[in-house]
Protein backbone atom coordinates (compact mmCIF):
# COMPACT_ATOMS: atom_id res chain seq x y z
CA UNK A 1 0.00 0.00 0.00
CA UNK A 2 2.88 2.51 0.83
CA UNK A 3 4.95 1.26 -2.04
CA UNK A 4 1.81 2.15 -4.38
CA UNK A 5 0.79 5.52 -2.70
CA UNK A 6 4.64 6.67 -2.98
CA UNK A 7 4.17 5.79 -6.61
CA UNK A 8 0.59 7.49 -7.37
CA UNK A 9 1.71 10.50 -5.38
CA UNK A 10 5.16 11.34 -7.02
CA UNK A 11 3.24 10.65 -10.68
CA UNK A 12 0.48 13.06 -9.36
CA UNK A 13 3.18 15.55 -8.35
CA UNK A 14 5.80 15.45 -11.38
CA UNK A 15 2.57 15.95 -13.44
CA UNK A 16 1.61 19.38 -11.75
CA UNK A 17 5.66 20.31 -11.81
CA UNK A 18 4.85 19.89 -15.72
CA UNK A 19 1.45 21.52 -16.05
CA UNK A 20 1.82 23.71 -12.97
CA UNK A 21 -1.95 24.17 -13.29
CA UNK A 22 -2.06 24.52 -9.02
CA UNK A 23 0.39 27.80 -9.57
CA UNK A 24 -0.40 29.31 -12.36
CA UNK A 25 -4.20 28.79 -12.13
CA UNK A 26 -5.48 27.27 -8.25
CA UNK A 27 -2.85 30.05 -6.65
CA UNK A 28 -3.68 32.95 -8.42
CA UNK A 29 -7.92 32.68 -8.53
CA UNK A 30 -7.29 32.23 -4.43
CA UNK A 31 -5.80 35.24 -4.43
CA UNK A 32 -8.11 36.80 -6.61
CA UNK A 33 -11.07 35.70 -4.11
CA UNK A 34 -9.36 37.37 -1.34
CA UNK A 35 -9.13 39.88 -2.79
CA UNK A 36 -12.80 40.08 -4.01
CA UNK A 37 -13.42 39.20 -0.56
CA UNK A 38 -11.12 42.60 0.53
CA UNK A 39 -13.49 44.75 -1.76
CA UNK A 40 -16.66 43.34 -0.44
CA UNK A 41 -15.68 44.16 3.38
CA UNK A 42 -14.66 48.03 2.26
CA UNK A 43 -11.39 49.47 3.38
CA UNK A 44 -12.13 49.24 7.29
CA UNK A 45 -9.11 47.61 8.32
CA UNK A 46 -10.56 46.11 11.27
CA UNK A 47 -13.37 44.69 10.02
CA UNK A 48 -11.08 43.14 7.32
CA UNK A 49 -8.79 41.70 9.77
CA UNK A 50 -11.69 40.39 11.83
CA UNK A 51 -13.21 38.72 8.84
CA UNK A 52 -9.83 37.45 7.82
CA UNK A 53 -9.87 33.84 9.56
CA UNK A 54 -13.35 32.83 7.90
CA UNK A 55 -12.54 34.17 4.49
CA UNK A 56 -9.39 32.44 4.65
CA UNK A 57 -10.70 29.19 5.00
CA UNK A 58 -13.49 29.94 2.25
CA UNK A 59 -10.84 30.67 0.04
CA UNK A 60 -9.01 27.10 0.89
CA UNK A 61 -12.15 25.58 0.16
CA UNK A 62 -12.57 26.94 -3.09
CA UNK A 63 -9.25 25.97 -3.95
CA UNK A 64 -9.37 22.36 -2.57
CA UNK A 65 -12.54 21.62 -5.50
CA UNK A 66 -10.07 22.85 -7.94
CA UNK A 67 -7.45 21.05 -6.85
CA UNK A 68 -9.73 17.60 -6.74
CA UNK A 69 -11.13 18.62 -9.97
CA UNK A 70 -7.87 18.68 -11.53
CA UNK A 71 -6.80 15.56 -9.73
CA UNK A 72 -9.71 14.06 -10.97
CA UNK A 73 -9.61 15.30 -14.45
CA UNK A 74 -5.32 13.74 -14.90
CA UNK A 75 -7.28 10.11 -14.14
CA UNK A 76 -10.06 10.97 -16.77
CA UNK A 77 -8.27 11.85 -19.70
CA UNK A 78 -7.25 9.17 -22.46
CA UNK A 79 -8.26 6.24 -19.94
CA UNK A 80 -5.91 6.60 -17.44
CA UNK A 81 -8.55 5.38 -14.61
CA UNK A 82 -9.02 2.00 -16.14
CA UNK A 83 -5.22 2.23 -16.90
CA UNK A 84 -4.82 2.60 -13.02
CA UNK A 85 -7.28 -0.41 -12.24
CA UNK A 86 -5.94 -2.31 -15.28
CA UNK A 87 -2.48 -2.49 -13.06
CA UNK A 88 -3.67 -4.39 -10.12
CA UNK A 89 -2.72 -1.23 -7.87
CA UNK A 90 -3.61 -1.14 -4.32
CA UNK A 91 -6.67 0.96 -4.05
CA UNK A 92 -5.65 2.21 -0.59
CA UNK A 93 -2.60 2.92 -2.28
CA UNK A 94 -4.28 4.55 -5.05
CA UNK A 95 -6.24 6.80 -2.57
CA UNK A 96 -3.78 8.01 0.02
CA UNK A 97 -1.14 8.47 -2.91
CA UNK A 98 -3.88 11.24 -4.90
CA UNK A 99 -4.71 12.56 -1.33
CA UNK A 100 -0.85 12.94 -0.39
CA UNK A 101 -0.64 15.10 -3.80
CA UNK A 102 -2.96 17.34 -3.36
CA UNK A 103 -2.34 17.76 0.29
CA UNK A 104 1.02 19.09 -0.70
CA UNK A 105 -0.46 21.76 -3.37
CA UNK A 106 -2.83 22.45 -1.23
CA UNK A 107 -0.10 23.20 1.54
CA UNK A 108 1.93 25.85 -0.77
CA UNK A 109 -1.71 27.48 -1.53
CA UNK A 110 -2.51 27.98 2.05
CA UNK A 111 1.18 29.27 2.76
CA UNK A 112 0.64 32.01 -0.12
CA UNK A 113 -2.99 32.50 0.73
CA UNK A 114 -1.78 33.34 4.38
CA UNK A 115 0.64 35.90 3.07
CA UNK A 116 -2.25 37.13 1.25
CA UNK A 117 -4.35 37.60 4.04
CA UNK A 118 -1.73 39.27 6.48
CA UNK A 119 -0.87 41.52 3.48
CA UNK A 120 -4.52 42.04 2.10
CA UNK A 121 -6.48 42.16 5.22
CA UNK A 122 -3.48 43.29 7.94
CA UNK A 123 -4.44 40.20 10.44
CA UNK A 124 -1.73 39.64 13.23
CA UNK A 125 -0.89 36.15 13.98
CA UNK A 126 0.29 36.01 17.43
CA UNK A 127 0.45 32.56 17.90
CA UNK A 128 1.85 31.15 14.86
CA UNK A 129 2.23 27.48 15.55
CA UNK A 130 -1.55 26.95 15.78
CA UNK A 131 -1.61 28.32 12.58
CA UNK A 132 0.79 25.95 11.20
CA UNK A 133 -0.96 23.02 13.03
CA UNK A 134 -4.52 24.15 12.13
CA UNK A 135 -3.39 24.08 8.08
CA UNK A 136 -1.69 21.15 8.43
CA UNK A 137 -4.55 19.46 10.31
CA UNK A 138 -6.72 21.07 7.86
CA UNK A 139 -4.85 20.00 4.77
CA UNK A 140 -5.38 16.71 5.33
CA UNK A 141 -9.09 16.64 6.20
CA UNK A 142 -9.77 18.29 3.37
CA UNK A 143 -7.68 16.11 0.92
CA UNK A 144 -8.88 13.16 2.64
CA UNK A 145 -12.55 14.31 1.46
CA UNK A 146 -11.96 15.53 -1.15
CA UNK A 147 -10.14 12.48 -3.34
CA UNK A 148 -12.81 10.39 -1.61
CA UNK A 149 -16.08 12.39 -3.35
CA UNK A 150 -13.89 13.32 -6.08
CA UNK A 151 -13.64 9.48 -6.70
CA UNK A 152 -17.31 8.92 -6.13
CA UNK A 153 -18.40 12.16 -8.79
CA UNK A 154 -15.01 11.13 -11.28
CA UNK A 155 -17.33 8.77 -13.26
CA UNK A 156 -20.19 11.30 -14.51
CA UNK A 157 -20.56 13.03 -16.73
CA UNK A 158 -21.57 15.87 -14.15
CA UNK A 159 -18.79 15.79 -11.88
CA UNK A 160 -17.77 19.26 -12.19
CA UNK A 161 -20.61 20.74 -10.65
CA UNK A 162 -21.58 18.03 -8.52
CA UNK A 163 -18.03 18.18 -6.98
CA UNK A 164 -18.19 21.67 -4.84
CA UNK A 165 -22.24 20.07 -4.39
CA UNK A 166 -20.90 16.95 -2.52
CA UNK A 167 -17.52 18.36 -0.79
CA UNK A 168 -18.24 22.12 0.34
CA UNK A 169 -21.21 20.72 3.07
CA UNK A 170 -18.89 17.85 4.50
CA UNK A 171 -16.13 20.09 4.55
CA UNK A 172 -17.65 22.20 6.43
CA UNK A 173 -15.96 21.22 9.69
CA UNK A 174 -12.93 21.98 8.27
CA UNK A 175 -13.72 25.38 7.86
CA UNK A 176 -15.98 25.80 11.47
CA UNK A 177 -12.39 24.11 13.18
CA UNK A 178 -10.07 26.01 11.21
CA UNK A 179 -11.34 29.35 11.60
CA UNK A 180 -12.01 28.72 14.96
CA UNK A 181 -8.37 28.18 15.77
CA UNK A 182 -7.22 30.81 13.57
CA UNK A 183 -9.01 33.38 15.64
CA UNK A 184 -7.56 31.63 18.69
CA UNK A 185 -4.29 32.20 17.25
CA UNK A 186 -4.69 35.83 16.12
CA UNK A 187 -6.21 36.70 19.51
CA UNK A 188 -3.20 35.46 21.24
CA UNK A 189 -4.96 33.21 23.17
CA UNK A 190 -3.88 29.82 25.09
CA UNK A 191 -3.46 26.86 23.25
CA UNK A 192 -6.00 25.70 25.48
CA UNK A 193 -8.31 28.03 23.17
CA UNK A 194 -7.99 25.87 20.22
CA UNK A 195 -7.56 22.36 21.57
CA UNK A 196 -11.41 21.31 21.56
CA UNK A 197 -11.12 22.46 17.58
CA UNK A 198 -7.84 20.63 17.16
CA UNK A 199 -9.16 17.67 18.26
CA UNK A 200 -12.01 17.81 16.04
CA UNK A 201 -10.01 18.41 12.97
CA UNK A 202 -7.61 15.01 14.07
CA UNK A 203 -11.27 12.98 14.78
CA UNK A 204 -12.42 14.76 10.88
CA UNK A 205 -8.76 13.58 9.50
CA UNK A 206 -8.54 9.77 11.14
CA UNK A 207 -12.57 8.92 10.56
CA UNK A 208 -12.32 10.09 6.46
CA UNK A 209 -8.80 8.80 6.13
CA UNK A 210 -9.78 5.51 7.10
CA UNK A 211 -13.35 5.68 4.91
CA UNK A 212 -11.23 6.52 2.07
CA UNK A 213 -9.05 3.82 2.77
CA UNK A 214 -11.58 1.45 2.83
CA UNK A 215 -14.04 2.55 0.28
CA UNK A 216 -12.01 4.26 -2.63
CA UNK A 217 -11.81 1.00 -4.13
CA UNK A 218 -15.37 0.00 -4.06
CA UNK A 219 -15.98 3.49 -5.38
CA UNK A 220 -13.51 3.17 -7.99
CA UNK A 221 -15.23 0.27 -9.38
CA UNK A 222 -18.84 1.51 -9.39
CA UNK A 223 -18.23 5.08 -10.46
CA UNK B 1 -0.13 -44.00 -11.80
CA UNK B 2 -3.42 -40.98 -12.34
CA UNK B 3 -2.86 -39.02 -14.90
CA UNK B 4 -1.65 -35.33 -14.63
CA UNK B 5 -4.44 -32.93 -13.69
CA UNK B 6 -5.22 -30.72 -16.95
CA UNK B 7 -4.37 -26.55 -15.88
CA UNK B 8 -7.43 -24.47 -15.97
CA UNK B 9 -8.14 -22.56 -18.78
CA UNK B 10 -6.51 -19.19 -18.80
CA UNK B 11 -10.28 -17.70 -19.87
CA UNK B 12 -13.67 -19.51 -18.83
CA UNK B 13 -16.90 -17.98 -19.46
CA UNK B 14 -20.31 -19.94 -18.83
CA UNK B 15 -23.09 -18.42 -19.27
CA UNK B 16 -21.58 -14.85 -18.96
CA UNK B 17 -24.06 -11.94 -18.74
CA UNK B 18 -22.96 -8.18 -17.85
CA UNK B 19 -24.82 -5.34 -18.15
CA UNK B 20 -24.56 -1.45 -18.63
CA UNK B 21 -27.28 0.03 -16.67
CA UNK B 22 -30.06 -2.58 -18.42
CA UNK B 23 -28.75 -2.82 -21.97
CA UNK B 24 -26.76 -6.23 -22.28
CA UNK B 25 -23.21 -6.27 -23.11
CA UNK B 26 -23.12 -9.62 -23.08
CA UNK B 27 -26.49 -11.85 -23.35
CA UNK B 28 -25.07 -15.13 -22.33
CA UNK B 29 -21.06 -15.88 -22.92
CA UNK B 30 -19.80 -19.18 -22.81
CA UNK B 31 -16.18 -19.21 -24.13
CA UNK B 32 -12.88 -21.45 -22.84
CA UNK B 33 -9.42 -20.28 -24.21
CA UNK B 34 -6.87 -22.50 -23.15
CA UNK B 35 -3.60 -21.97 -21.99
CA UNK B 36 -0.85 -20.15 -24.63
CA UNK B 37 -3.91 -20.29 -27.30
CA UNK B 38 -4.34 -17.27 -29.19
CA UNK B 39 -7.96 -16.67 -30.33
CA UNK B 40 -9.45 -14.19 -32.56
CA UNK B 41 -12.64 -12.61 -31.49
CA UNK B 42 -14.30 -11.26 -34.44
CA UNK B 43 -17.89 -9.82 -35.04
CA UNK B 44 -19.19 -6.68 -36.40
CA UNK B 45 -19.27 -3.08 -34.30
CA UNK B 46 -21.23 -3.54 -31.63
CA UNK B 47 -20.98 -7.24 -31.44
CA UNK B 48 -19.69 -7.23 -28.08
CA UNK B 49 -15.95 -8.13 -28.53
CA UNK B 50 -14.65 -5.35 -26.84
CA UNK B 51 -17.40 -6.13 -23.49
CA UNK B 52 -16.16 -9.48 -23.53
CA UNK B 53 -12.47 -8.00 -23.37
CA UNK B 54 -13.28 -6.10 -20.83
CA UNK B 55 -15.22 -8.34 -18.78
CA UNK B 56 -11.65 -10.29 -18.92
CA UNK B 57 -9.62 -7.75 -17.59
CA UNK B 58 -12.25 -7.42 -14.72
CA UNK B 59 -13.15 -3.99 -15.96
CA UNK B 60 -17.05 -4.85 -16.22
CA UNK B 61 -18.57 -7.30 -13.48
CA UNK B 62 -20.77 -9.73 -14.52
CA UNK B 63 -24.58 -9.82 -13.93
CA UNK B 64 -24.53 -13.19 -13.51
CA UNK B 65 -22.81 -16.40 -15.50
CA UNK B 66 -19.71 -17.34 -14.13
CA UNK B 67 -16.24 -16.15 -14.78
CA UNK B 68 -12.09 -17.25 -14.59
CA UNK B 69 -9.48 -15.89 -15.43
CA UNK B 70 -5.79 -17.61 -15.34
CA UNK B 71 -8.14 -19.90 -12.55
CA UNK B 72 -8.37 -17.02 -10.64
CA UNK B 73 -12.30 -15.80 -9.74
CA UNK B 74 -12.11 -11.92 -10.52
CA UNK B 75 -14.33 -11.13 -8.37
CA UNK B 76 -12.74 -11.96 -5.42
CA UNK B 77 -9.48 -11.61 -6.57
CA UNK B 78 -9.18 -8.51 -8.65
CA UNK B 79 -6.30 -7.62 -7.95
CA UNK B 80 -4.38 -10.59 -8.64
CA UNK B 81 -6.06 -11.08 -12.11
CA UNK B 82 -5.35 -7.71 -13.07
CA UNK B 83 -1.44 -7.89 -12.16
CA UNK B 84 -1.88 -10.95 -14.78
CA UNK B 85 -3.72 -9.52 -17.75
CA UNK B 86 -2.60 -6.85 -20.20
CA UNK B 87 -5.11 -4.81 -22.13
CA UNK B 88 -4.65 -2.89 -24.97
CA UNK B 89 -7.94 -1.13 -25.98
CA UNK B 90 -9.24 1.92 -27.51
CA UNK B 91 -7.29 4.15 -24.81
CA UNK B 92 -3.76 4.77 -24.45
CA UNK B 93 -4.21 5.00 -20.51
CA UNK B 94 -1.17 8.25 -20.85
CA UNK B 95 -0.67 10.99 -18.97
CA UNK B 96 -0.02 13.78 -21.30
CA UNK B 97 2.05 15.68 -18.79
CA UNK B 98 4.92 12.58 -18.20
CA UNK B 99 7.31 11.48 -20.69
CA UNK B 100 7.07 8.42 -22.99
CA UNK B 101 9.53 6.93 -20.54
CA UNK B 102 8.15 7.70 -17.80
CA UNK B 103 4.55 6.53 -18.63
CA UNK B 104 6.07 2.96 -19.49
CA UNK B 105 7.67 2.94 -15.83
CA UNK B 106 4.53 4.38 -14.11
CA UNK B 107 3.03 1.45 -15.84
CA UNK B 108 5.32 -1.26 -15.25
CA UNK B 109 5.93 0.15 -11.30
CA UNK B 110 2.17 0.22 -10.61
CA UNK B 111 1.77 -3.30 -11.72
CA UNK B 112 4.14 -4.47 -10.48
CA UNK B 113 6.41 -5.52 -12.71
CA UNK B 114 9.89 -5.48 -13.56
CA UNK B 115 12.12 -2.43 -14.22
CA UNK B 116 14.38 -3.92 -16.55
CA UNK B 117 12.28 -4.71 -19.41
CA UNK B 118 11.58 -0.95 -19.55
CA UNK B 119 14.33 -0.29 -21.86
CA UNK B 120 14.07 -3.22 -24.21
CA UNK B 121 10.26 -2.35 -24.32
CA UNK B 122 11.10 0.66 -25.79
CA UNK B 123 13.53 -0.19 -28.03
CA UNK B 124 11.41 -2.67 -29.95
CA UNK B 125 8.70 0.16 -30.30
CA UNK B 126 11.32 2.53 -31.93
CA UNK B 127 10.64 4.88 -28.04
CA UNK B 128 14.15 5.65 -28.15
CA UNK B 129 16.27 8.85 -28.09
CA UNK B 130 14.24 11.96 -28.17
CA UNK B 131 11.00 10.10 -28.69
CA UNK B 132 11.35 8.68 -25.14
CA UNK B 133 11.68 11.86 -23.49
CA UNK B 134 8.83 13.56 -25.28
CA UNK B 135 5.69 14.24 -23.30
CA UNK B 136 2.84 11.98 -24.11
CA UNK B 137 0.76 15.11 -25.19
CA UNK B 138 3.15 15.85 -27.81
CA UNK B 139 2.37 12.19 -29.70
CA UNK B 140 0.90 11.19 -32.42
CA UNK B 141 -2.25 8.67 -32.33
CA UNK B 142 -0.05 5.96 -33.49
CA UNK B 143 2.97 6.95 -31.34
CA UNK B 144 0.52 6.80 -28.41
CA UNK B 145 -0.28 3.08 -29.72
CA UNK B 146 3.17 2.10 -29.55
CA UNK B 147 3.82 3.54 -25.98
CA UNK B 148 0.80 1.10 -24.92
CA UNK B 149 2.25 -1.57 -26.72
CA UNK B 150 5.80 -0.56 -25.19
CA UNK B 151 4.29 -1.09 -21.51
CA UNK B 152 2.40 -4.38 -22.53
CA UNK B 153 5.56 -5.56 -23.48
CA UNK B 154 7.72 -4.54 -20.88
CA UNK B 155 5.01 -6.03 -18.39
CA UNK B 156 4.48 -8.86 -20.11
CA UNK B 157 1.12 -10.32 -18.81
CA UNK B 158 0.34 -13.66 -18.91
CA UNK B 159 -2.94 -12.53 -20.91
CA UNK B 160 -3.19 -10.48 -23.54
CA UNK B 161 -6.46 -8.66 -24.32
CA UNK B 162 -5.73 -6.96 -27.53
CA UNK B 163 -8.90 -4.55 -28.80
CA UNK B 164 -8.77 -3.80 -32.80
CA UNK B 165 -4.58 -3.63 -32.16
CA UNK B 166 -3.88 -2.54 -35.90
CA UNK B 167 -6.48 0.33 -35.44
CA UNK B 168 -3.50 3.55 -35.62
CA UNK B 169 -0.95 1.84 -36.47
CA UNK B 170 1.58 2.12 -39.60
CA UNK B 171 2.87 -0.79 -41.66
CA UNK B 172 6.05 -0.81 -39.78
CA UNK B 173 4.42 -1.16 -36.51
CA UNK B 174 1.48 -3.74 -37.21
CA UNK B 175 4.66 -5.89 -38.13
CA UNK B 176 6.54 -5.05 -35.12
CA UNK B 177 2.89 -6.03 -33.21
CA UNK B 178 2.64 -9.07 -34.64
CA UNK B 179 5.86 -10.50 -34.27
CA UNK B 180 5.32 -9.46 -30.90
CA UNK B 181 1.82 -11.79 -30.51
CA UNK B 182 4.08 -14.29 -32.40
CA UNK B 183 6.68 -14.07 -29.26
CA UNK B 184 3.83 -14.07 -26.78
CA UNK B 185 2.40 -17.45 -28.14
CA UNK B 186 5.83 -18.96 -28.24
CA UNK B 187 6.40 -18.28 -24.37
CA UNK B 188 3.06 -19.14 -23.33
CA UNK B 189 1.25 -16.31 -23.19
CA UNK B 190 -2.58 -16.54 -24.11
CA UNK B 191 -3.69 -13.95 -26.39
CA UNK B 192 -7.11 -12.42 -27.30
CA UNK B 193 -7.67 -10.42 -30.11
CA UNK B 194 -10.57 -8.89 -30.91
CA UNK B 195 -10.65 -7.16 -34.87
CA UNK B 196 -14.07 -6.43 -37.11
CA UNK B 197 -11.74 -7.24 -39.67
CA UNK B 198 -10.11 -10.55 -39.45
CA UNK B 199 -8.04 -10.97 -42.41
CA UNK B 200 -5.13 -8.76 -41.41
CA UNK B 201 -4.57 -10.81 -38.18
CA UNK B 202 -6.04 -14.18 -38.91
CA UNK B 203 -2.84 -15.54 -39.10
CA UNK B 204 -2.02 -15.05 -35.95
CA UNK B 205 -4.83 -16.92 -34.19
CA UNK B 206 -5.29 -20.79 -34.28
CA UNK B 207 -9.28 -20.11 -33.71
CA UNK B 208 -11.40 -17.93 -34.40
CA UNK B 209 -14.72 -17.16 -32.70
CA UNK B 210 -17.40 -15.16 -33.85
CA UNK B 211 -19.74 -12.52 -31.42
CA UNK B 212 -22.84 -11.16 -32.15
CA UNK B 213 -25.28 -9.55 -30.23
CA UNK B 214 -23.29 -10.45 -27.32
CA UNK B 215 -23.01 -13.74 -27.54
CA UNK B 216 -20.47 -16.24 -29.48
CA UNK B 217 -22.20 -17.80 -32.75
CA UNK B 218 -19.58 -19.50 -33.72
CA UNK B 219 -16.35 -20.27 -34.07
CA UNK B 220 -13.98 -21.79 -37.04
CA UNK B 221 -10.19 -23.06 -37.23
CA UNK B 222 -7.49 -21.03 -38.38
CA UNK B 223 -4.51 -21.72 -40.19
CA UNK B 224 -1.92 -22.47 -36.83
CA UNK B 225 1.25 -21.27 -39.34
CA UNK B 226 2.40 -17.81 -36.84
CA UNK B 227 1.89 -18.72 -33.95
CA UNK B 228 4.92 -21.04 -33.67
CA UNK B 229 6.98 -18.95 -35.96
CA UNK B 230 10.21 -17.46 -34.79
CA UNK B 231 11.17 -14.23 -34.24
CA UNK B 232 14.20 -12.68 -35.58
CA UNK B 233 13.86 -9.78 -33.15
CA UNK B 234 14.88 -10.35 -29.74
CA UNK B 235 11.52 -10.47 -28.17
CA UNK B 236 10.17 -12.20 -25.01
CA UNK B 237 11.85 -11.74 -21.83
CA UNK B 238 13.62 -14.07 -20.51
CA UNK B 239 11.74 -15.00 -17.60
CA UNK B 240 8.70 -14.77 -19.60
CA UNK B 241 9.90 -17.52 -22.30
CA UNK B 242 9.45 -21.15 -20.87
CA UNK B 243 12.14 -23.04 -20.20
CA UNK B 244 13.14 -25.76 -22.69
CA UNK B 245 12.46 -28.79 -20.54
CA UNK B 246 9.42 -27.63 -19.74
CA UNK B 247 7.19 -30.28 -21.58
CA UNK B 248 3.92 -28.43 -20.79
CA UNK B 249 5.25 -25.40 -22.01
CA UNK B 250 6.57 -27.04 -25.38
CA UNK B 251 2.77 -28.61 -25.29
CA UNK B 252 1.45 -25.25 -25.21
CA UNK B 253 4.01 -23.93 -27.87
CA UNK B 254 2.73 -26.63 -30.51
CA UNK B 255 -0.99 -25.95 -29.63
CA UNK B 256 -1.63 -29.24 -27.98
CA UNK B 257 -3.80 -27.70 -25.06
CA UNK B 258 -5.78 -26.08 -27.72
CA UNK B 259 -9.33 -26.99 -27.48
CA UNK B 260 -10.35 -29.82 -30.42
CA UNK B 261 -11.73 -27.13 -33.13
CA UNK B 262 -15.44 -26.91 -34.64
CA UNK B 263 -14.79 -28.25 -38.26
CA UNK B 264 -16.05 -26.56 -40.99
CA UNK B 265 -15.85 -22.61 -41.48
CA UNK B 266 -18.27 -21.37 -39.57
CA UNK B 267 -20.29 -23.39 -36.79
CA UNK B 268 -23.22 -21.75 -35.42
CA UNK B 269 -23.21 -22.42 -31.69
CA UNK B 270 -26.89 -21.20 -31.12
Amino acid sequence: MWRDAALVAGKDLRIEGRSRVALSQVAPFGIVALVLFAFALGPDRETMAKGAPGLFWVAVLFCTVLAIQRSVSVESSDGARDGLRLSGIDPAGLYLGKAVAVAAQLIVLEALLAVGVVLLYGAHIEVPWMIAVSCLLGTIGLAATGTLYGALSSGLRVRETLLPFLLLPIAAPVLLAGTRIWQAAMAGGTPSDGTQWLRLLVVFDAVYLAVGVVLFGPIQETA
Amino acid sequence: MAPAALPPPAVSLRDAVALSGRFPLLAGVDLDVAVGETVLVEGPNGAGKTSLLRVCAGLVPLASGHLSILGLDPTRNRVGVRRRVGLLSHASHLYDDLTVRENVRFAVRAAGGDVARIDPALERWGLVGRLAKTSAGKLSAGQRRRVALAVLTARWPELWLLDEPHAGLDASARLLLDQAVRDAAASGVTVLIASHESGPVEDLAGRAVTVTGGRVTGQRTLAPTAATATSPIPAAPTSAVPPAGDPQAVGRVVGQDAPTPVKGPVAHVA
